[in-house]
């Protein structure tokens, strides 16, 4: 390559640096994005420490259930524990439901469907990724709601607002991002390899179940764990049909509040130190994000499909 | 006749557009907006707000609360009507954004439902100064299921919101405590931030923490209206206007035998209201301090605030 684009610089001068124009554009674009990436999360660093760091208060303290942010009531205290578990808790209960359904679309997309099907279901994949979370929201709290406190008050669910009702309509959200990544997982596993396995006689499902499922392991794991980034960072859906109640998660029943859903609520009013535990919670928000980002880049050092 | 606050602004941004047009001035559209208001017009029959009696240049910017965001748009669309070249710009955002933007001087005006000092560091709410502009109220409000309650004392909305002592729940649970069917009563709270649920705990609970842990809590007036109204047993508390543009959906409870309405909050005899402030940092100048005036002249204490449910303050 090098010495190429030498003889062509000696033969026509000028060229090479012609062809260097669209190496400096993609490496300004990439610089951009970097330094981007880099100033939010040293902002949100730096702002999410200031309750430590401008108002003292003990970071041990996060970490304690009480939520009194109120400057005007006696005794303040910034316990975290009731976002961070609802948040956790909200995210892994939609992952739950959602996997399954979606593993179970995207096999039958790469193995199943005749290609008329395949043209129906990715177009409407689609259609639910465009659906915007308000309008998701929106049908949780006229639609679900409703129907869990009609149908089922009997199981617990006195209002309809709660942990449950918040996690079907993430997983509602979250099953385009795990269909299509899992789908990606399953059409790399090469032909040859399920040709194999029918040619010793197996059955469709054995192949799936025995050779496609294993191959493409850790394509639906990343895949799983990328639904869940995507359900951490989720609010206004969830915080329209949760109830917001600042408590630990001990019932599905029960109203249940998240990070994103609090920082909603309260950063249009909160000053001060009350200010600066939502940017905490920010961070903490971060923290779980970045945690799934090295979840998935271990991931993927591990998987090598073909 | 009734007419929701939304039809109102219509008629008013009507009537501004007439106002420009009448003076021949160079406006930029105002056959369009004309045209576009109309119907909304025609149909309010609301009366036209004078503009300010002299105008001064300029562009400023107010942001803030979002209970008093219509009034302070629709004066400022009144006063901009009748002196095309001046530019004020109206935006929510909330009580604390209105207080903090105004103190960083990033806003000539900050709107709020509570005092600086509740909100600010102390050095930074002694830089700015109060405007008083207008009462605003609020209304409890339960489903419309809940029958046979139509009024509540103070005393029992402690009993059925406040925690006090750490207790985990309040002392009423039950409709049937008041007077109501036999149901489980459903609290739903604003955030903790909003000036609606600060009032609320100053005026009537006297300061006892909500029940926060037993609660429902919803971000707006809409999505509170909207949950009391879909969830039977539900009781909360909404802004006025509000109420007025919400009556089928949910009851209205008058608090110590007094109804909830603009008449009565006037009078003083209504005590859930608490005063609607406009902060400028120092004293105002300029079209900051010509706004500030208008704020208080006859055609909005008088004619536009009344109209908009909020009550005059002179």
């Amino acid at each position: 390559m090098t010495t190429v684009e030498s003889s062509l610089s000696r033969a026509q001068p000028g060229l090479r640096a012609r062809l260097d124009v669209p190496r400096r554009i993609t490496l300004a674009a990439a610089l951009v994005v970097i330094g981007a990436v880099a100033l939010l999360l040293g902002f949100i660093v730096w702002r999410g420490l200031q309750l430590f760091v401008a108002s003292g208060v003990p970071v041990a303290q996060i970490f304690t259930t009480a939520w009194q942010p109120d400057p005007l009531s006696a005794g303040t205290n910034y316990g975290l524990l009731p976002f961070i578990g609802g948040t956790l808790a909200v995210m892994a209960v939609a992952a739950v439901i959602a996997t399954p359904l979606s593993v179970g679309l995207a096999l039958f997309l790469a193995e199943v469907a005749p290609g008329w099907a395949r043209r129906i279901v990715q177009p409407a994949m689609e259609v639910f990724v465009g659906i915007p979370s308000v309008v998701y929201g929106w049908l949780g709290l006229v639609v679900l709601v409703p129907y869990l406190r009609t149908q089922f008050g009997w199981m617990g669910f006195a209002t309809g607002f709660s942990w449950f009702a918040g996690s079907l309509v993430l997983s509602l959200m979250i099953l385009p991002t795990i269909t299509s990544i899992s789908y990606d997982a399953f059409v790399v596993v090469p032909a040859d390899m399920r040709s194999a396995s029918l040619a010793l006689g197996t059955t469709r499902w054995q192949a799936i179940r025995h050779v496609v499922l294993p191959t493409a392991a850790t394509g639906v794991a990343t895949a799983i764990v990328f639904g869940l980034m995507r359900a951490a960072g989720e609010a206004l859906a969830v915080q329209m049909v949760i109830g917001n109640a600042p408590v630990i998660p001990t019932s599905l029943a029960r109203p249940v509040t998240t990070l994103t859903s609090q920082i909603t609520l309260d950063m249009s009013d909160a000053t001060g130190t009350w200010n600066e535990a939502l940017w905490t919670m920010g961070l903490v928000l971060l923290i779980i994000s970045l945690t799934f980002v090295l979840i998935i880049r271990r991931l993927g050092r591990r998987s090598t499909p073909a | 006749m009734i007419t929701t606050p939304a039809k109102r602004i219509g008629a008013l941004a009507f009537a501004a557009a007439m106002v420009v047009a009448a003076c021949g001035s160079s406006s930029s559209s105002p056959s369009a907006a004309a045209t576009a208001a109309a119907p909304a017009a025609s149909t309010s029959g609301s009366s036209s707000i004078a503009g300010p009696s002299s105008c001064v240049d300029g562009t400023i910017t107010a942001s803030g609360s979002t209970a008093l965001q219509p009034l302070v748009d629709a004066a400022g669309k009144a006063y901009t009507a009748a002196c095309p070249k001046s530019t004020i710009s109206v935006q929510g955002g909330g009580s604390g954004t209105g207080l903090t933007q105004v103190s960083q001087g990033a806003v000539q005006i900050g709107d709020s439902d509570v005092t600086a000092e509740s909100k600010l560091a102390s050095p930074d709410a002694a830089a700015l100064v109060d405007h008083v502009i207008a009462k605003q109220g609020w209304v409890v409000v339960v489903n419309n299921g809940v029958t046979g309650v139509t009024n509540l004392s103070s005393q029992q909305l402690q009993d059925i919101w406040a925690c006090p002592n750490g207790q985990a729940t309040p002392k009423i649970t039950n409709w049937k405590d008041v007077g109501g069917p036999d149901m489980p009563i459903v609290l739903i709270l604003r955030p903790a931030s909003s000036g609606t649920r600060a009032t609320f705990k100053s005026v009537v609970l006297n300061g006892q923490p909500e029940c926060a842990g037993q609660a429902l809590t919803e971000d707006s007036n809409g999505a509170v209206t909207t949950a009391v109204g879909q969830t039977p047993g539900a009781i909360s508390v909404i802004g006025f206007a509000y109420y007025q543009s919400n009556k089928d959906k949910v009851t209205a409870i008058s608090l110590d035998g007094v109804a909830g309405s603009v008449a009565n909050m006037t009078d003083g005899s209504y005590k859930l209201s608490a005063s609607g402030h406009m902060y400028t940092k120092g004293q105002p100048s300029g079209l900051t301090a010509s706004f500030m005036d208008y704020m208080m002249s006859d055609p909005i204490q008088h004619t536009l605030i009344p109209s908009l449910f909020y009550a005059p303050v002179k």
